[in-house]
């Protein structure tokens, strides 16, 4: 399996959704949720059903993406905390363990003072969580399900 | 870099297409969004300047349906052509799976290509890939115009190993969904093998 290959398992997948849920009840936040470096959603929690989950992950990956350009042209490392404020909600960004995104959306039902503490031990946790999960990702005989699909199931795919 | 969700029981793959400044690429993405199935899709999300050049990418989500109880999704981003977005090109290209090259048929802009498929490779090689090792397919766009190079000397070019090519109109779909097929069957090859 490649080295930098993202996995997720039921097992760490139950624990990071416990800290996502946690976090919002916690921060008294709208949504939480938290995305991979690459742009994919990993884990959400709160009023989720009426957002684009799929696109505010991509965009997130891309704003961290650029500001994480930024830093290196001006020697910082990452900047790993960002805060968007908007006239009825606001965003807090907050890179963690250098791997994932934890973003929380709040309004004036929270305050910036209590996301940032919470968020702060959601993300000693979580990082925990992924330190374990790469670890595990990369014991051999860690295997894809995928090592045995055949030509044949990759071109029903496009059958229709 | 592909993500494998044993939870949501998904397979995750982010291609990217690369080319000069208004090869097409965004016409691809527009194209596919048009003619896939709302439940296959996503929103196409375009980071465009007033003057619909792409400033710094385009995203278009896809399902491809199941494989061994597994959905096949596909993330789909282009890059900005334009030589001077450069710093947002390499961003874009990180975690790629796989690589559509977009070429610019018309006779006039051959250099464009040649520079732009010289600065792909220097951005992979950047960031420890290389285009030999990836999934990578070539599309050689705007076959309908009147003033394009012939297909050999494109292949000459552009594509002396013999990687999967097409010719395309990317404005009228021709060719669009064969490119993208190409290019998700060789990433989910490599899936394959990359498995123990
Ligand atoms: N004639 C013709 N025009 C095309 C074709 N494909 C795209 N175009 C046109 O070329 C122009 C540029 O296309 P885009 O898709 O925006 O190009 P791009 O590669 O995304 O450009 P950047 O975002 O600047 O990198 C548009 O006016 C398209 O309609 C084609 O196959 N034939
Ligand atoms: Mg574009």
């Amino acid at each position: 399996m490649a080295k930098d290959q993202m996995v997720m398992y039921e097992e760490e997948f139950n624990q990071i959704q416990l800290v996502v849920d946690k976090l919002v009840k916690d921060a008294n936040a709208k949504v939480v949720f938290i995305v991979d470096k690459n742009g994919q959603l990993i884990a959400a929690a709160g009023d989720v059903d009426n957002l684009d989950t799929t696109s505010l992950a991509s965009l997130t990956a891309g704003n961290i993406a650029a500001t994480g350009g930024m830093a290196k042209l001006l020697r910082e490392e990452e900047f790993a905390t960002q805060f968007h404020e908007g006239s009825k909600q606001n965003v807090h960004i907050q890179l963690v363990g250098n791997r994932v995104i934890l973003v929380v959306i709040f309004d004036s039902r929270s305050s910036l003072g209590l996301v940032r503490l919470r968020v702060k031990k959601a993300s000693e946790e979580l990082n925990k969580i992924f330190e374990s999960l790469l670890k595990k990702v990369q014991e051999p005989g860690a295997d894809t399900p995928f090592g045995e699909i055949t030509d044949e199931d990759i071109d029903n795919l496009f059958n229709d | 870099m592909s993500f494998i969700n044993y939870m949501a029981r998904e397979i995750n793959c982010k291609i990217v297409y690369y080319g000069p400044g208004l090869c097409g690429k965004t016409t691809n993405l527009q194209y596919i969004y048009e003619r896939t199935n709302p439940s296959a899709k996503g929103k196409l999300i375009s980071l465009a300047t007033e003057t619909e050049r792409t400033l710094f990418f385009d995203f278009l989500p896809l399902s491809l349906g199941e494989i061994r109880g597994f959905k096949a999704r596909f993330q789909l981003y282009t890059v900005p052509g334009q030589v001077f977005y450069d710093a947002s090109r390499k961003l874009i290209l990180k975690g790629v799976d796989g690589v559509v090259y977009v070429a610019d048929s018309q006779i006039e802009r051959a250099e464009a290509n040649i520079e732009s498929l010289e600065n792909l490779k220097t951005n992979l090689n950047e960031q420890g890939y290389s285009l030999e090792k990836l999934p990578f397919v070539i599309q050689y766009n705007k076959r309908d115009l009147p003033n394009v190079a012939d297909v050999a000397e494109l292949r000459e070019l552009l594509n002396p190993t013999g990687v999967p090519e097409f010719e395309a109109v990317a404005r009228t779909g021709v060719g669009v969904f064969e490119t993208l097929k190409a290019v998700a069957k060789l990433v989910l090859t490599e899936l394959k093998k990359g498995g123990g």
